[in-house]
């Protein structure tokens, strides 16, 4: 039940770029993803920006070779580009060679597609091929199928902290002994679905998302994918494998307070860090930098604050969201946010949280705003999600 | 007046799924949220919908809705006065 | 580290009849979803006024969890829950809501419930639940992840009892299966014995 959970592989897009290293320079060369939408026409569209990844479905369907009767949904071909890469990133051949799992997180499942069509179901016989695709099980089964991979397929769906959840769920398989390797992670595409239910609770931003600002005005929705590749010390040792990181710690823990809105004292993410906190062994003042969730409506960032000041105290590490960049990009967001705090390790940075401009007036805490250079052991990144589920994770340096 | 706030307490109960309350157990000054009836910010969002669907009021910070959803009386007169059908 | 664990209870709620522990306890003919979870609701004598803005799904996990939950001590006990068509009732739902152009006036109230987890919310907010929770999309009932998965949290003290429960609702067709999994019990955690309880 002991050993450590390596990162050997990492894949992502989004809007920041569609590659580990695209995204790497965009965070540090202050360049964001937050556009107009263009690839969904909504009603909305003059009154919202977005993180929006700009390849059309056709375009995606002719990188990955599918048929033109394929039945994949925006989020499943996210979803096999980010894991292709993932995979490929960790020298991976045979990928049934070891007991190897797929954990997949998805909030939106199918619905772009279902969305699209839905009128269609009864009389166009090309639409009902998608019918099946809704199910928000699909695109992980997609993903395995576009792997190879016959081994465990599992998909959580726990809002905005799901991707946390399932790096989670993966590294405690590799712990106890169930699974040797996993691939973790989780996609979400944009969809007209989740901008009106966005819009009906009032916390879209009209311009660029501001977290931690005392002006901010809420959230950007983004779209996005990405894969990391867990696997056990003796499948890194047996194989000499180059460790990208560690992940050394994992939290989760219920807000137990209202079905969107967090507490007023970060309940929920105060549990979730100290849970990953005693997972890890570390502690707080082991922290170099903080990844937080940050997403920029009102009620997160002032809940998110106050947790990490009852988690650190005064002497809160470095922290940013990099939420400005990408937007929020829900089930995903704990996915691409576990690389961009890998690439935080491996290149000694604090990415610097974009669009801060004053100070919130409920506490003391400022954001690092602008690229920042400095040693980095551990990392902590939060997630949290309606229904009050809260997640933290914990990085270290190889 | 009298009938749009009877009109409002039976509209509330209604949309807001408040199952055991019938419209006489709401007097016109009591509060909606906190102590009162308990709505929450996801019952207020319901409201600020309603204002626009059944009178013709758009309000875009949901902030706005908190001097407006104090009472049934607030209400009442926020809708006589901004209502556009 | 690595004991035994077992069922101290479970519950079903399909077809408009409860059963906990095996024995029916409660039954009503011919009503819609709606109307039974309502005199459920009454019969277990809860006071809980937010159960009717819940969407069928966490009034289906509510009444399950509340069957199990009402009468122990629940410090520490985490949920696990999954089924196999998401929150889809409620999707279509808001769908249908948004899909209008000419009526347009969407639900926050019904949004909020486009999450399958929101459930588990719902039972950690009642049961003032502060630990893990987590809820997983499988294509049928799977035995083997739960007996798993509540052993690995039960085995690194993550919880003191899992509730682990399998809520399914689609266009007024529903089944709950709730269990609560401790280390004290006579059913003991297995994937035979929990599919077994599945389909009495």
């Amino acid at each position: 039940m002991s050993g450590r959970v390596a990162i050997t592989g990492m894949g992502i897009i989004s809007s920041i770029g569609t590659s580990v290293e695209e995204s790497f320079n965009a965070l540090i060369h202050n360049k964001p993803g937050i556009t107009a939408i263009e690839n969904i026409q909504t009603i909305h569209a003059n009154a919202i920006k977005v993180g929006e990844i700009k390849k059309t479905n056709t375009e995606m369907e002719q990188e990955l070779g599918l048929d033109a009767d394929n039945n994949y949904s925006r989020t499943a071909m996210l979803g096999v580009l980010a894991a292709k890469q993932a995979v490929q990133n960790a020298g991976i051949n045979n990928i049934n060679e070891y007991n190897t799992g797929i954990i997949s997180a998805t909030s939106v499942g199918g619905m772009d597609m279902t969305e699209k069509f839905f009128y269609d179901y009864f009389d166009k016989e090309e639409s009902r091929k998608y019918i099946d695709s809704h199910d928000a099980g699909d695109s992980t089964h997609k993903i395995a199928e576009q792997l190879g991979l016959k081994g465990m397929v599992t998909t959580i769906s726990t809002a905005c902290s799901s991707a946390a959840n399932a790096i989670m769920l993966g590294a405690r398989l590799i712990k106890a002994g169930k699974l040797d390797r996993v691939i973790v992670g989780g996609t979400d595409a944009l969809s007209k679905f989740t901008i009106n239910g966005f819009k009906t609770l009032m916390i879209l931003s009209d311009t660029y998302n501001t977290p931690f600002d005392n002006n901010r005005k809420g959230l950007n929705l983004g779209e996005a994918a990405a894969f990391l590749v867990l696997e056990s010390d003796e499948v890194v040792k047996k194989q000499n494998k180059k460790v990208l990181a560690y992940l050394s710690g994992y939290g989760n823990a219920n807000d137990a307070y209202h079905q969107t809105a967090s507490s007023e004292n970060g309940e929920g993410a105060y549990l979730a860090m100290e849970k990953a906190f005693k997972v890890s062994g570390l502690k707080p003042q082991d922290i170099d930098y903080i990844n937080a969730h940050g997403t920029a409506t009102p009620n997160n960032d002032l809940s998110e604050g106050r947790a990490l000041i009852r988690t650190f105290g005064t002497n809160v590490p470095h922290f940013s969201s990099t939420k400005p960049f990408t937007g929020h990009t829900l089930a995903a967001a704990a996915a691409i946010e576990a690389v961009f705090s890998v690439l935080a390790l491996q290149h000694n940075k604090v990415f610097p949280n974009l669009n801060y401009k004053t100070k919130m007036e409920e506490f003391d805490l400022v954001p690092q705003t602008v690229l920042m250079e400095k040693e980095i052991n551990h990392v902590l990144s939060n997630s949290f999600g309606f229904g009050g589920n809260c997640s933290t994770l914990l990085f270290s340096k190889s | 007046m009298e009938a749009l706030k009877q009109e409002l307490k039976e509209k509330i109960i209604t949309i807001l799924n408040l199952e055991d309350i019938q419209p006489a157990d709401i007097n016109d000054n009591d509060a909606l949220f906190g102590d009162g009836l308990g709505l929450d910010s996801i019952d207020a969002l319901e409201l600020i919908v309603m204002l626009d669907k059944d009178y013709g009021i758009k309000l875009s910070d949901p902030k706005e809705g908190r001097a407006i959803f104090q009472s049934i009386e607030t209400m009442a007169a926020y809708i006589t006065e901004n209502r556009t059908k | 580290m690595t004991g035994k664990q077992y069922i101290s209870g479970y519950c079903s709620i399909e077809n408009n009849t409860v059963k906990l522990n095996g024995q029916e306890i409660f039954n009503v003919p011919d009503a819609a979803f709606a109307e039974f979870a309502k005199q459920l609701y009454r019969d277990m004598e809860t006071d809980y006024p937010k159960f009717f803005k819940m969407d069928n799904l966490s009034k289906l996990s509510f009444l399950a969890a509340e069957l199990l939950l009402k009468d122990g001590d629940n410090e520490n006990t985490a949920l696990l829950f999954a089924n196999a068509s998401s929150s889809l009732d409620t999707d279509v739902k808001f769908n249908d809501s948004i899909s209008d152009k000419d009526n347009y006036f969407p639900s926050p109230a019904v949004f909020v419930y486009t999450l399958p987890n929101i459930c588990l919310g719902e039972i950690s907010i009642k049961h003032k639940l502060y630990t893990e929770n987590s809820f997983f999309i499988f294509d049928t009932f799977n035995p083997e992840f739960f007996a798993n998965y509540a052993a690995v949290l039960l085995n690194t003290d993550k919880a003191a009892k899992v509730l682990c429960g399998w809520v399914e609702f689609l266009n007024d067709e529903y089944r709950a299966f709730v269990y609560l999994v401790s280390v004290n019990g006579t059913i003991e955690h297995t994937p035979q014995n929990i599919q077994t309880l599945y389909l009495s």
